[in-house]
């Protein structure tokens, strides 16, 4: 079975400067695959990359469609969801508006409201505080606003940047738990960047790991989770 | 920005000098009317180098520096006037006033960049008639009838007639002001004036005392377009308020971006351009009617506004910069030595 | 008392245009970054358009709407072509395309129209509504104009999916996209509406000025000054502010017309507008750049 997301010899640069030399890995359909690497990497690059938000040469395909020289918008339009470094949380804009901006493209109003009942249900806290504006929000509650936003696009593909960034382990183990329902529940495939290594192996069915721009291992999560020289060159742990 | 190649412009001078001295062989050719023209030519050239001076080589944009034109128009006027100050006295103390002026417009003016700073000085463009007509300063200023002058008298008893010696004085006067904006640019004064425009922070923390250099440049550069001022209240022999509009400023920008940003000899380049587009607008307008079809008047603000946007797309270091490049590559092509022999020496002169 | 009344009612009209033109230069300045220098040159030239939809025969109100729609599409096209592929150009170019928008706009008025002073007609005629001895009709219908374009903005961006899309691509552009919004286009439209509500204030305004191509000059000054004060971030506070010079415009003419009638002193009057304009816009670009409302961008290293 082709996989969602097949990529080959992804090369990325930032300017005049190359950050990804030959990046290529698969992702399979309905599974959870994670990208793990030190700092500087390239694992936040390879995301950008997919979503042409830098500039790139190699292959990308969605689906067997080819994303070479489409816009970041058009390649969302294809559903697939990128939660940003940072989460990206429009800050002045309240949570509700938050939620309803990422249904902006969808045309089937019965398919929003089914969404957003589902994602108060996966996240109450939200639903307290949806006419609150969203950059008064705390870390852990920006965060689930960005998964949040993520599946108002109704994706098939969810590529997520560093969700347990800066936050509280409890409400990080909330999260990664809410990740999971997503994954098997909604059959929302799901590309994970993580520096947290031990969380993202324990979601994630596959693994790659990357040092300066390359892929330089790959296996199913479970196997390397108990490599313990993988896990003490490249995970530092 | 490279240097011009010295060569070029010694003989530039030398010509400068020598032509209207044909007047007897080329009575036509080298008339009164076109050395007058030249001179506002030259006046020209002297504005926009101020211009150049402040947002070309130390980076802080002015849409008003018709204003700073004004004041040394004014102050010259009024000095010769009132106090029937020599026509070439007029010019070092416009030169003070609007340094002073300058300066204390550069005060504020630290706190702002880009379109702020760009907003302050097109608010000071629009404001400036106003400011002339004010009932207090009627009695300097002359009011909305502005001031009636005389044009400088051919001193020594020189067999020249009084454009030629308009000319003449307008010509080294610029000559002074350029050799001094040179040697200001080449030494230390001058790198620190375009570091603080090209990194503005690296400057600061590198010690370079950025408040300072920004001032005083915004001092120089107001006195020398003060200057200018000052020769076209000579030269035209009358001030009014209303011919120091928000045009004018228009004006000096595009004689800056057609010469090039951060070139000299593109200020005297982009002067030159602008008076004769200004004074072709009849020329032009008649062309266009005539031979192209247009149906109504073409005006010179249409030509500088196309070209202001045209500019900015193909050729953002303006006319000098781009026959500098375009020359050098020819020759470059030619001679491959040659390349390296120009590249050599223009490290060894700078 | 009712000279002063009439002050601050016309000083509310007055204070209505400024807002309208503020507006758009806020609309334009959130989305981009950019200050629209052309604003009041392309306000004018929407209204010498609509003047020339009259002289052909069509009425006041038509030719407003038809102004005004072709005004969107001026900006839009205005956006797409020549600003889009400067974007990442440096400051000074930006600005010098803009100082040239506004020559072009101003000499082709001058030549298509010529330079003399016309009369613009009012649609609120003489003895309609108004209160007398305060507020002309004009001038009230003026700010009735204005407050129904500005509700139905803030209608717009608050309650429509298109206005959140665009609020959403002017805070966080890249975030924008990648909720598959298509910022390119939304920074188009919002150039169309900023154009499109600059004409409005040109159409409103050229009855009480007079139409001539110089007549936004001073306006855009104001409008300037507007925004300044009322933050030029934000869009409300562009508004308030509109009105708040307008007023304060008034008073100061009134104040200083008033010294002269009792101690015969001239210190202030009419002829001093725009250098009032100028101190108001140096003193908060200088003292309080955010304004009363807005917010000051700390600039990242």
């Amino acid at each position: 079975m082709a996989a969602l997301l097949e990529v080959k010899g992804l090369k990325a640069f930032y300017g005049q400067t190359q950050s990804l030399y030959d990046v290529g890995f698969d992702i399979p359909a309905g599974g959870i695959t994670t990208l793990l690497g030190a700092n500087g990497a390239g694992k936040t690059t390879t995301l950008r990359a997919i979503c042409n938000m830098v500039r790139t040469e190699g292959v990308v395909r969605f689906d067997g469609k080819d994303l070479g020289g489409m816009a970041t918008e058009e390649i969302v339009r294809l559903r697939i969801a990128h939660v940003p470094e940072g989460r990206g949380t429009f800050t002045t804009l309240t949570v509700d508006e938050n939620l309803r901006i990422a249904a902006y493209t969808r045309r089937d109003k019965a398919g929003v409201q089914a969404d957003l009942d589902r994602v108060f249900s996966y996240f109450p806290r939200l639903k307290e505080r949806v006419q609150q504006q969203a950059g008064t929000l705390s870390g852990g509650e920006q965060q689930m606003l960005a998964i949040a936003r993520a599946l108002m696009l109704n994706p098939r593909l969810m590529l997520l940047d560093e969700p347990s960034f800066g936050l509280a382990p409890l409400i990080v183990v909330e999260i990664f738990r809410i990740m999971r329902r997503i994954n098997e529940e909604d059959k929302v495939s799901m590309l994970l960047v993580e520096q947290n290594a031990a969380l993202a192996l324990d979601l994630a069915d596959n693994a790659y790991v990357l040092e300066t721009g390359r892929v330089v291992m790959s296996g199913p999560a479970a196997v390397i989770k108990n490599d313990e020289n993988v896990r003490k060159s490249y995970l530092g742990y | 920005m490279p240097a011009f190649p010295k060569k070029w412009l010694w003989a530039l001078l030398a010509a400068a000098f020598v032509v209207p001295l044909l007047h007897p062989l080329l009575p036509d050719v080298v008339s009164d009317y076109r050395l007058f023209l030249v001179s506002t030519m030259i006046i020209a050239a002297i504005a926009v180098l101020g211009l150049n001076l402040l947002t070309g080589f130390n980076g802080q944009i002015s849409l008003g520096h018709g204003a700073f034109y004004a004041v040394g128009a004014y102050t010259a006027a009024v000095l010769m006037d009132h106090l029937n100050m020599p026509y070439w006295a007029t010019l070092p103390s416009a030169a003070i006033v609007c340094f002073i002026v300058g300066y204390l417009f550069g005060l504020p003016a630290l706190k702002l960049e880009g379109h702020y700073l760009a907003l302050a000085t097109f608010a000071l463009a629009l404001a400036v008639p106003q400011i002339l007509k004010y009932k207090w300063l009627e009695g300097l200023t002359g009011g909305v009838q502005g001031i009636v002058l005389s044009k400088p008298e051919v001193p020594f008893g020189l067999p020249l007639t009084e454009d030629q010696w308009l000319y003449y004085y307008c010509l080294v006067v610029m000559v002074l002001l350029y050799w001094a904006a040179a040697n200001i640019l080449n030494s230390r004064s001058g790198r620190a004036m375009m570091a603080i425009r090209d990194q503005y922070m690296a400057a600061d923390t590198m010690g370079i005392d950025t408040a300072l250099y920004k001032t005083v440049t915004f001092g120089i550069s107001a006195a020398y377009t003060g200057i200018a001022g000052a020769l076209s209240a000579s030269a035209i022999a009358f001030v009014a308020p209303d011919s120091f509009n928000f045009f004018l400023s228009i004006k000096f920008l595009i004689g800056l971006v057609v010469g090039g940003i951060g070139s000299l000899a593109g200020s005297v380049v982009g002067g030159i351009f602008y008076v004769l587009v200004d004074n072709s607008a009849q020329a032009l307008s008649t062309f266009a009617k005539n031979d192209l079809g247009l149906q109504f008047d073409l005006s010179a603000y249409t030509v500088f506004g196309i070209l202001l946007i045209v500019l900015m797309y193909l050729m953002p270091m303006g006319i000098v910069g781009g026959v500098y490049y375009l020359a050098r590559s020819l020759y470059s092509m030619r001679k491959p030595q040659a390349k390296e022999q120009a590249a050599l020496k223009q490290r060894v002169s700078s | 008392m009712e000279q002063f009344l009439q002050q601050i009612a016309s000083g509310l009209a007055n204070g209505a245009i400024y807002a309208c033109v503020a507006l758009a230069l806020v609309m334009i300045y959130v989305s981009t970054d950019h200050i629209n220098f052309a604003q009041g040159e392309m306000a004018m030239f929407s209204t010498y358009l609509s003047w020339q939809l009259m002289s052909w025969g069509m009425s006041f109100w038509v030719a407003f709407i038809v102004a005004v729609a072709f005004s969107f599409v001026l900006g839009v096209i205005i956006e797409r072509v020549i600003l889009r592929p400067l974007h990442n150009a440096p400051v000074l170019s930006i600005v010098v395309v803009f100082i040239g928008l506004l020559a072009i706009c101003n000499s082709v008025a001058g030549a298509i129209w010529s330079y003399l002073i016309k009369e613009y007609p009012s649609p609120f005629p003489k003895s309609s509504f108004g209160i007398a001895g305060v507020i002309g009709p004009h001038q009230l219908g003026v700010v009735l104009v204005t407050l129904v374009v500005l509700g139905l903005l803030f209608v717009f961006f608050r309650y429509t999916p298109l206005g959140l899309a665009m609020r959403a691509a002017a805070q966080n552009p890249q975030m924008a996209r990648l909720v598959g919004v298509r910022v390119d286009w939304m920074l188009a439209l919002g150039w169309g509406l900023a154009a499109a509500v600059g004409a409005v204030a040109g159409i409103m305004v050229a009855h009480i000025v007079y139409l001539d191509p110089n007549m936004m000059g001073g306006i855009l000054l104001y409008a300037f000054a507007s925004a300044l004060v009322g933050g030029i971030g934000n869009p409300g506070g562009a508004v308030l502010g509109g009105f708040i010079v307008g007023v304060l415009e008034n008073m100061v003419a009134f104040a200083g017309n008033q010294v002269e009638k009792a101690t015969g002193v001239y210190i202030i009057g009419n002829g001093e507008k725009l250098t009032v304009a100028l101190i108001i816009v140096i003193f908060v670009l200088t003292v309080k750049p955010a304004g009363l409302f807005g917010r000051v961008v700390v600039k990242r290293v």
